[in-house]
């Protein structure tokens, strides 16, 4: 209770609320604009906060941080373009909803699910907050060493189909955080002699290349489009409504977006397709999904809006964050001086209480926003996309310069905006680059100091976290490689059905239709004779 | 821009290219670590300021490398140097950016945002006289919020030197 009192002292003031204010409602400006992204916003926006205090930056971010998604949702519905990436799935059901008519109901059961989903993330994080100020004392440096490990590892193989491609990237992300003169033997590494890399190469000079430089690049230099959305007539209310009648998929999609949230490296996508795959699955109706699903669309979006408020939980009691946003979320953190770990749950409770209080408030904030201003959403939308990129260049110089005013920054951030421009074009992976930065720094100092009391490598998992951690990080890469396993099998077997003559070929076809149709039957038809 | 073969994992046009020099780079990383990076004698493994260096330089041989065995393709260059020029394209918007920082501390962070904006639209091929005024609207609306109204570190320029006194002054805090 005291901690509670505590945490609302922090965040009753003035600025603090107006920063809340500004970043809730700046997330959902800019989570609408297809293009944009609350990844980009806050590289752009995040020095501009350093000469603000610690709580009134870090609130205007976690607005944008927690307020983007909602945005997203608009452009997804009303014209088939997911505002941020994890609003993709929304397009599925939300957007075959507008075309029968029904744009107005749609918008509204998506700000409701997304509202259930992050209040019901943030109610979730305030009753695990005392779990985890008994837990979080329990790790030590090879406890945090090992999460990170797993985080890593997480990363990795989330990338399904692109998990060599992650592998390199995460490889590139722990090499750009070795350059530069290493604190404790003093040894310089692959700097080249130059002296502009003796001081490493800035995690916020990296991500404001790779996320908003490269982003500015790819609008400017692919084809121009301005998207064209009709006004919603109407009244946004209904939806809470009808939130009620879904309640059960409502409060599922909640919890898969806790869990996976609380997981590093797996995040919203996962906790989406989980969602989404049980909805349709427990559905009365599931060929609706895909058409115009009710249940769809709600899972979609409670889904991912879960997410933001349980991602805070290993970056606030570990420091290990577990996708891009909650890496620069850490940045941010430092900047301001606001250690997150075990320390900060042990020592600030009152402060992590004024963050759950700023995400549950910022939540409302947005809700009663969108429900008024969605037709003047609309006209931010169809800005024209190279227009777009024009302006995100001349932020993203804001965003560099105002760092350290080093035209070196600049040059690097310039770099790495074409290196991100050519993934983006390729569709690999950027995200491992900066979880490889961030993760790869906490390994290497953690390794350090908690192999100073390890004699024998069995020490090193002799506590029980620590060996826990230990089996989990096995379980993944076992179930890893028994997944890659059995889907080179597969593919072996479907090239010899290939290659077989055509005869054997045909009687396969046969049997495999025989089976599904039984399927479809029913399985207590394929025990009859 | 992609394409499959039998069972083999779709290739976006351009992805070769880039494994390539991205191997190149980290085998030439690789070579060059034993100048690069020390090993000091008396300290333990894990200790070793060239451990991490070590870790992330291999992973990306290791990675890359089995990546682009993967995806090899002999009969694809052609297509690979199309995409390369796209990439190129790239650099001539990050060659503007980089004329901006170098011409905001002689000219000022105003007049030069205000001048890029609209040469930058008209560059990218917007000619109505409504978007090169509303390049120059947002122009001048990032400068008073982020200088004036945040005062986020970005010095004044050479140029308002000349200026007289008090608006020198203002124009150095301001704008």
């Amino acid at each position: 209770m005291e901690n509670l009192i505590g945490g609302i002292e922090i965040l009753w003031r003035l600025d603090v609320l107006a920063a809340l204010l500004i970043g809730s409602i700046g997330g959902v400006i800019i989570g609408a604009i297809p293009g944009v992204g609350a990844a980009v916003a806050i590289a752009i926006l995040l020095p501009a906060t350093f000469s603000m205090e610690p709580i009134v930056g870090l609130t205007m971010l976690l607005g944008i941080y927690g307020s983007s998604m909602y945005g997203g949702a608009i452009p997804a519905i009303l014209i088939n373009t997911p505002g941020t990436a994890v609003n993709a799935l929304t397009t599925y059901d939300g957007y075959p909803m507008t075309k029968r008519g029904e744009g107005r109901r749609a918008l509204s059961l998506a700000y409701s699910a997304s509202f259930y989903g992050g209040v019901f993330s943030v109610l979730c994080l305030i009753f695990l907050a005392p779990v985890l100020a008994w837990i979080a004392p329990m790790f030590g440096s090879r406890e945090i060493f090992l999460a990170a490990l797993l985080g890593i590892i997480l990363v990795i193989t989330a990338h399904r189909g692109q998990v060599l491609a992650a592998g390199m990237m995460a490889g590139l992300g722990i090499f750009i955080m070795t350059v530069g003169l290493e604190p404790i033997k003093y040894s310089r590494r692959f700097t080249f002699d130059q002296s502009w890399l003796a001081g490493g190469l800035n995690l916020i000079v990296v991500v404001l290349g790779l996320f908003a430089i490269s982003q500015a690049l790819l609008l400017l230099v692919e084809r121009d489009t301005a998207p064209e959305a009709k006004p919603v007539k109407g009244g946004l209310f209904q939806g809470m409504f009808e939130l009620f009648r879904h309640k059960r998929v409502a409060t599922a999609s909640g919890g898969f977006g806790v869990i996976m949230g609380m997981i590093p490296g797996v995040g919203e996508f996962t906790a989406q397709f989980m969602s989404y795959t049980y909805a349709q699955r427990s559905s009365k109706k599931p060929e609706a999904f895909g058409k115009g699903s009710t249940e769809g669309l709600v899972a979609s979006e409670t889904a991912n809006n879960a997410v933001p408020g349980a991602a805070m939980i290993p970056l606030l009691a570990l420091g290990i964050p577990g996708e891009a946003l909650t890496a620069m979320m850490l940045s941010v953190f430092y900047v301001h001086g606001v250690i997150p770990g075990p320390k900060l749950f042990e020592h600030q409770m009152d402060f992590v209480i004024a963050l759950y209080i700023a995400l549950l408030v910022l939540n409302v904030l947005v809700v009663v926003f969108l429900m008024f201003s969605t037709n003047w959403l609309l006209k931010i939308i169809q800005i024209p996309t190279r227009f777009l990129g024009v302006i995100i260049l001349i932020l993203a110089f804001v965003g560099v310069y105002s760092l350290r005013n080093s035209a070196t920054d600049c040059a690097l951030a310039a770099g790495f905006g074409v290196l991100g421009f050519v993934l983006k074009r390729l569709n690999l992976p950027i995200v491992p680059i900066i979880l490889g930065m961030v993760l790869g720094e906490i390994m290497e100092i953690k390794l350090r100091t908690s192999m100073a009391r390890v004699k024998t490598p069995f020490d090193f998992i002799d506590r029980p976290i620590a060996f826990f951690l230990f089996c989990v990080i096995l379980l993944v890469l076992a179930n890893f490689f028994w997944t890659q396993w059995k889907s080179y099998k597969s593919r072996k077997d479907s090239d010899t059905c290939l290659t077989k003559p055509s005869s054997t070929s045909f009687a396969g076809r046969m049997y495999r239709r025989r089976n599904s149709s039984l399927m479809a039957r029913g399985s207590k038809d394929q025990d009859k004779p | 821009m992609s394409g499959t073969r039998g069972n083999k994992p779709a290739v976006r046009t351009g992805e070769l290219l880039f494994l390539v020099l991205f191997v190149l780079f980290a085998v030439f990383l690789l070579s060059q670590a034993p100048d690069q990076v020390k090993w000091f004698k008396r300290t333990k493994w894990s200790s070793q300021p060239a451990l991490w260096s070590m870790i992330g330089v291999g992973s990306m041989v290791l990675f890359g490398g089995l990546h682009l065995a993967t995806r090899f393709r002999r009969d694809k260059w052609r297509e690979e140097l199309g995409e390369s020029l796209v990439w190129l394209r790239s650099l001539e918007f990050a060659g503007w950016f980089m004329m901006y920082v170098f011409l905001v501390p002689v000219i000022g962070y105003l007049p030069m945002t205000l001048i890029l904006a609209p040469v930058l639209t008209y560059r990218v091929g917007y000619r109505s006289k409504g978007m090169l005024w509303a390049s120059v609207g947002a122009g001048l609306v990032i400068v008073l919020v982020f200088k004036s109204f945040l005062q986020v570190k970005i010095p004044g320029a050479m140029l308002y030197e000349y200026l007289p006194g008090s608006l020198r002054s203002f124009m150095i805090l301001y704008l």
